[in-house]
């Protein structure tokens, strides 16, 4: 008898159910090194590796390729072109058809994929890929939005979102400014990089471990390419090294190749980038120029505001029409503006087609509204933060966005109002002024700003989740959903669902690979929707388990169904109580299924996109977060001393998991608009291609000081799997308080009379130029 | 002369004998390729990630001292008579977790996972050092370490507290010390190591006579200490290297003293070693080691190595040149002794003959009356490549400047003294008037480039600022933002 069948009657808790903390599923698999990564699979006999030949022009036609040197090098096996794709040469998830797995004529970006070189060995291809002779005819690259003129062509239609007269409410208010803002991309910088590794099967089979945040996209793609469908194609994942929407689509590119090649030469195949290449050829942030107008009163009160956000997309549309869509939802922020008009500019760009990145396009949203209200704080010699407050959306009136959702559940008065007081945000204020007065070099900074954020995906379609869970006859759960891990800790946090479904400890249910086969047609693991998606469709599958039980266990004891009842570890079934195993093994004698399917669809949800009206969000996600400062005004060099974070998370399925990804996020979100700098060069490449040049936070560039609390008032007004929130992507917004943090220590140069307009990455280089041009028009 | 065609180490806990080694061949591949030891990971390739930390321990002067490495750029043939410890080696024999490990995962220390090893591994080499670490010298040791989900906060948090989870006494490293000094010594046996023949062959001299000797009749040979640089010419650019002379285990490259008021660092000295010492007389230089790389880097990259590859970035030029050290080149038995500014002549172009070696380079100790002090500037603090170094060294008497060393990385094509600067200085009373008038002269001395790391006007605006902040601090006013409190 194992351990889970015997009966503990005084049994109060189960271990590892909802709201605990949890550890996560594989960590002491991380910590010895024994959580197997595809690269750390055994290769079967006969593997071979891949390298993709890319391209070195940002934008021309081949005139020639001579791959003979390729071919003949020691160890080659083959060389693959866009003439050896059985099926289609496309890989754009929007089905516009603009995204070639090879190109063979027009090149489109400095890093485009033009061949593949399969070897005995990964060495061997990256040797051999050297070896190609491709001759361009060079045409004019567009490289920098900055460059892109009025009629630029676009790669994905525009959205518009208005509401009221914008126009009027700005020509008419006491004050307007205008003005443009830049803020950079980012690179994923997963720390595993895009990696496939594809096994043939029989007849047209062919099963692909692929790290990916989305197996049936890349089912789908693999199919498309080989022309088989998509039931011959089986997609793998157990866990990334990261993905942070860098594997949304991105995986596509290298589970394609790596499938053509093993089904062609009916040997495994494994496709894993070097890391610059895996940087020059993947997607990224993107980048955005914001140009901006806001009217507003004596009093700070915004009337109306303008936005044209452009964004560089790269040479495809791949999802920039969502982010760029997700940036326009996100123009307002936690503020009410009366009238406002906002459109967006997916630019058609000579470099890589960028991509998902945690927050898709909403963190470049909102630093536009912040901007705005450092704007009218500055032209006013206010406090940012007295503007912050003075344009929030209110509960029962001013409550309407730019898309027209009436926002319901607004606690971002509450939440800064807390934060306000447990940073001590009015005592450091004056402590600042004074030491700033006093420190002629070092300077510094103080800002608190909020966050909220729309959790759904946009398109209504892609809100809805499948799992398995199968009961064991010795009462063990296995448990398979279509949401994927890439150490956010979604697998745990749906197993806690589920053995708080059953009352069992969560070692009793095992978590499985993500698989194509057991949980079709799901959506990307995306969009902070994972536990909220995932998480409701397993507890359905127990449900219905349950439900069985219940009705078999009511017959088979005689006793009403509302007086059985699942204890932990055991079952009340009227006067007895019996291990959950127990009740397991009578119900399989019993012939009752064990197994069962579950599925969630997101309630209340629609979107007009052609009217740019509708509820695309579930509901919101609110945070807040103040940061301080110093920067030396002699080089632009800084440091941030103390964050304080306020986060709200719903009732949180596991503190210590939320809590981690509003530490990550907030770090990634700092990186984003500090140090991270994505360089391209005139000829288009990527000069920022590894983290040599690339600057991603380390250890040392946290906050001295760092507290992060959460909102444990807070409840989701809807009802999400057991009232929690998505805690995704929220949190990397929290980091905007760095940015004005920064802005504010640059302010105070002079005198907090002229608006910094500092743009983003806010290296230590911007902000020396900031220094100097604040200095320069405060003495004017 | 005793010679053999097989390198030996300790892997974990199994001695090892390898004749089959590729020149270029690195400790990463190996450990994952023909070992299957899949915990150690791929992240960068470079040394910049940490993914792929492991433990080199080594005798030096008959202590075994243990250091982390990065596997991806180390290469298998520099590791004779070493003990290698990877993440497989930490797991004790009952399954149980290293405390290092138990603390990471009761702290929720990782999230994806990938680059925890790396992470355990740079811990491991914390707590055998310093078993209760300061948060300074947690986050010192994580320098090279990157890992984008946590935010490190809870790495740290564990960090700061694995000593409550087991002694670093009784750690198996700890207690098996004697044996595995015995095998080392044992492996140590004096020996030439050649492995390969004709170009594609690797060497690992018995001793500094010895590499001359082998440098001087195949000048073309690659010399490889630390690898920092020379592993990216494989991994990155698939340079081919053969054949390829390994010098990190001559112990006489090693040495470093202090001797006639000048400190001697052989060019062997890794940074982590070197700095500790000039420290001890130049506290300025303290500062500055933390700004260089990561720990794993520090701990492989070598002085020599840092001039000798000539690069106008190189960060220990600069503070050097400043202190007017000198550098030793040898070629077979001859040696002559320069100016190290003079060593560099133009980018990718040194003063060193074929055949050629840098042996050591001599650190004067600046006298009391002089100021000496260096500022790195980098877009990221901590681990990145300088876009501006300035290294000041000047003698201030009765409020008048009686003598200026400045020098510059970053700013040229190679690192350069800013004489038309110094010029502006000498004679000239220490005021803000002369340093304001001496920033005119910087265009004449630099002309710098607009990378991927700073545009050249910045470089010239944050060169520029460098001089007046040396003039700040010289009255007293603190203007350099530090992350610790002054030690």
């Amino acid at each position: 008898m194992t351990r889970h069948e015997t009966l503990d009657p005084g049994k109060a808790r189960i271990a590892g159910g909802v709201a605990s903390d949890q550890k996560h599923d594989s960590a002491h698999k991380h910590v010895s090194g024994e959580a197997v990564y595809i690269d750390d699979m055994p290769e079967p006999a006969g593997t071979l590796h891949a390298c993709l030949g890319l391209s070195e022009v940002a934008h021309g036609t081949i005139t020639s390729m001579d791959l003979s040197k390729v071919r003949a090098a020691p160890g080659v096996v083959a060389v693959l072109t866009a003439d050896d794709i059985p099926g289609e040469n496309d890989i754009s998830p929007t089905g516009l058809h603009d995204e070639p797995i090879f190109t063979n004529e027009r090149v489109q970006f400095f890093g485009q994929p033009i061949f593949a070189v399969i070897a005995e060995t990964r060495e061997a291809a990256r040797r051999a890929c050297r070896l190609a002779k491709i001759d361009y005819s060079e045409e004019p690259a567009l490289i920098d939005i900055a460059d892109a003129g009025a009629d630029a062509r676009l790669v994905t239609a525009p959205l518009k979102l208005e509401r009221g007269d914008s126009a009027a409410a700005i020509a008419t208010a006491p004050h307007s400014i205008k003005g443009q803002m830049r803020v950079g991309g980012q690179d994923h910088f997963y720390l595993e990089g895009q990696i496939a590794f594809a096994m043939p099967g029989e007849d047209g089979d062919v099963t692909v471990f692929s790290s990916t945040q989305h197996p049936s996209e890349v089912q789908h793609m693999v199919a498309h390419a080989l022309g088989v469908s998509s039931h011959a194609v089986t997609i793998e994942v157990r866990r990334m090294g990261g993905g942070f929407g860098g594997k949304e689509t991105q995986a596509n590119l290298f589970a394609v190749v790596s499938a053509i090649a093993a089904k062609k030469l009916n040997r495994p195949v494994k496709l894993r980038p070097d890391r610059d290449d895996d940087m020059t050829a993947t997607g990224k942030r993107h980048d955005f120029l914001i140009d901006y107008e806001v009217g507003f009163d004596d009093e700070g009160a915004i009337l109306g505001v303008d936005f044209t956000y452009a964004a560089r997309c790269g040479y495809a549309a791949d999802l920039s029409g969502p982010v760029t869509d997700r940036a326009l939802f996100h123009c307002d922020n936690t503020y009410f503006y009366p009238a406002a008009r906002a459109v967006s500019r997916p630019l058609y760009t000579n470099t890589v087609s960028n991509t998902a990145f945690r927050g898709f396009g909403g963190p470049q949203g909102m630093v536009g509204a912040e901007r705005i209200i450092d704007e009218v704080a500055f032209a006013l010699g206010k406090d940012p933060l007295e503007i912050r407050k003075k344009n929030l959306y209110g509960t029962d009136d001013r409550n309407v966005t730019p898309y027209h959702q009436t926002v319901e559940d607004n606690v971002a008065e509450r939440v800064i109002a807390e934060l306000e007081e447990s940073s001590d945000y009015a005592a450091r204020r004056r402590e600042i002024a004074a030491f700033n007065a006093k420190s002629p070099v070092i300077k510094r900074g103080l800002a608190l700003t909020p966050v909220k954020f729309g959790i759904s995906f946009t398109a209504t379609h892609f809100n809805q989740a499948g799992a398995l869970v199968h009961v064991y006859t010795d009462g063990s759960v296995h448990l398979n959903h279509g949401g994927t891990e890439m150490g956010q800790g979604l697998y745990t946090k749906v197993a806690q669902v589920v053995a708080e479904e059953f009352q069992i400890d969560i070692d009793q249910v095992k978590i499985t690979a993500t698989t194509t086969g057991k949980v079709p047609n799901t959506s990307a693991t995306a969009a902070s929707s994972g536990s909220d998606l995932n998480g409701m469709a397993a507890q359905d599958a127990a449900r219905q388990i349950k439900n069985r039980l219940i009705d078999f266990a009511s017959e088979a004891h005689d006793v009403p169904k509302d007086q059985i009842v699942f204890l932990p570890g055991r079952v009340r079934i009227g006067n007895q109580e019996i291990p959950f195993a127990e009740l397991i093994r009578e119900a399989y004698m019993a012939r009752i299924q064990l197994s069962a399917a579950g599925f969630y669809k997101t309630p209340k949800i629609h979107w007009d996109r052609d009217k740019g009206e509708g509820r695309p969000f579930y509901y919101f996600a609110y945070g807040a977060a103040c940061a301080e400062v110093s920067i030396d005004t002699l080089t632009g060099e800084y440091m941030v001393e103390r964050v304080d974070i306020l986060h709200e998370t719903g009732r949180s399925l596991n503190r210590a998991i939320d809590i981690g990804q509003i530490e990550g996020g907030f770090i990634q979100g700092m990186g984003w608009l500090t140090t991270e700098e994505l360089v391209w060069d005139g000829k288009g490449r990527l000069r920022t291609h590894a983290p040599s040049t690339y600057k991603i936070p380390l250890a040392s560039d946290r906050p001295k000081v760092f507290n992060v609390a959460l909102a444990d008032w807070a409840e989701n007004a809807e009802p999400t799997v057991h009232r929690s929130k998505a805690v995704g992507e929220p949190p990397f917004m929290l980091a905007m308080c760095v940015l004005h943090a920064l802005s504010d220590a640059v302010a105070s140069v002079a005198d907090h009379k002229v608006c910094p307009r500092l743009d983003a990455p806010a290296t230590p280089e911007r902000v020396l130029m900031a220094v100097e041009r604040v200095r320069a028009e405060g003495a004017r | 002369m005793k010679a053999r065609s097989e390198i030996r180490f300790l892997l974990n806990g199994t001695p090892v004998a390898l004749g089959n080694v590729r020149p270029d061949e690195t400790l990463l591949d190996y450990l994952r390729l023909r070992q299957r030891l899949t915990g150690t990971k791929e992240g960068c390739a470079e040394g910049d990630c940490g993914a792929c930390t492991i433990l080199v321990g080594r005798l030096r002067k008959g202590e075994l001292v243990y250091e982390s490495v990065n596997a991806c750029i180390r290469f298998l043939g520099s590791l004779d008579a070493c003990h290698v410890v990877t993440v497989e080696h930490l797991k004790r024999a009952d399954g149980s977790l290293h405390p290092v490990q138990q603390a990471l995962v009761d702290h929720h220390g990782s999230q994806c996972g990938f680059c925890t090893p790396g992470f355990v591994m740079s811990l491991y080499a914390l707590w055998m050092r310093e078993p209760k670490p300061s948060e300074r010298a947690v986050e010192k040791a994580l320098q090279g370490n990157l890992c984008r989900c946590t935010g490190y906060e809870p790495i740290v948090r564990a960090a700061l507290s694995v000593s409550t989870y087991g002694d670093a006494v009784s750690d198996p490293l700890a207690t098996e010390r004697a044996a595995v000094i015995a095998a080392l010594n044992q492996m140590k046996d004096g020996a030439r190591v050649e492995i390969g023949s004709g170009r594609d062959r690797l060497v690992i001299p018995t001793d500094v006579d010895d590499f001359a000797t082998i440098l001087e009749s195949e000048p073309d040979a690659t010399v490889v200490a630390g690898a920092t640089d020379v592993g990216l010419w494989v991994t990155k650019f698939m340079r081919e290297i053969a054949p390829v002379v390994f010098i990190g285990g001559l112990d006489e490259l090693r040495d470093s003293h202090e001797e006639n008021g000048a400190i001697h660092i052989g060019a062997g000295v890794s940074y982590s070693d070197a700095f500790s010492f000039l420290a001890k007389r130049i506290p300025a230089l303290g500062a500055l080691i933390d700004r260089i790389g990561g720990e794993q880097v520090r701990n492989m990259g070598t002085i020599g190595g840092n001039i000798a590859n000539g690069s106008p970035i190189g960060d220990t030029p600069p503070p050097l040149i400043a202190l007017g050290a000198t550098l030793t080149l040898r070629k077979g038995s001859a040696r002559r002794t320069i100016p190290l500014e003079d060593f560099f002549i133009d980018y990718g172009k040194q003063n060193r003959a074929p055949g050629e070696f840098v042996e050591a380079v001599h650190v004067p100790v600046p006298d009391a009356a002089s100021r000496f002090a260096v500022w790195k500037i980098s877009k990221r603090r901590d681990e990145d490549i300088t876009a501006v170094l300035g290294a000041f060294d000047l003698t201030i008497a009765d409020g008048r400047v009686e003598a200026a060393r400045i020098a510059y990385g970053g700013m040229a094509a190679t690192p350069k003294r800013a004489k038309a600067v110094e010029a502006a200085l000498v004679g000239k009373a220490w005021t803000e008037e002369t340093v304001e008038a001496a920033l005119s002269a910087y265009e004449k001395d630099f002309q710098p480039i607009s990378d991927m790391r700073a545009s050249a006007d910045y470089r010239m605006m944050a060169a520029k600022n460098l001089l007046r902040r040396f003039y700040v601090e010289s009255m007293g006013n603190p203007a350099n933002l530090s992350r610790y409190e002054a030690a």
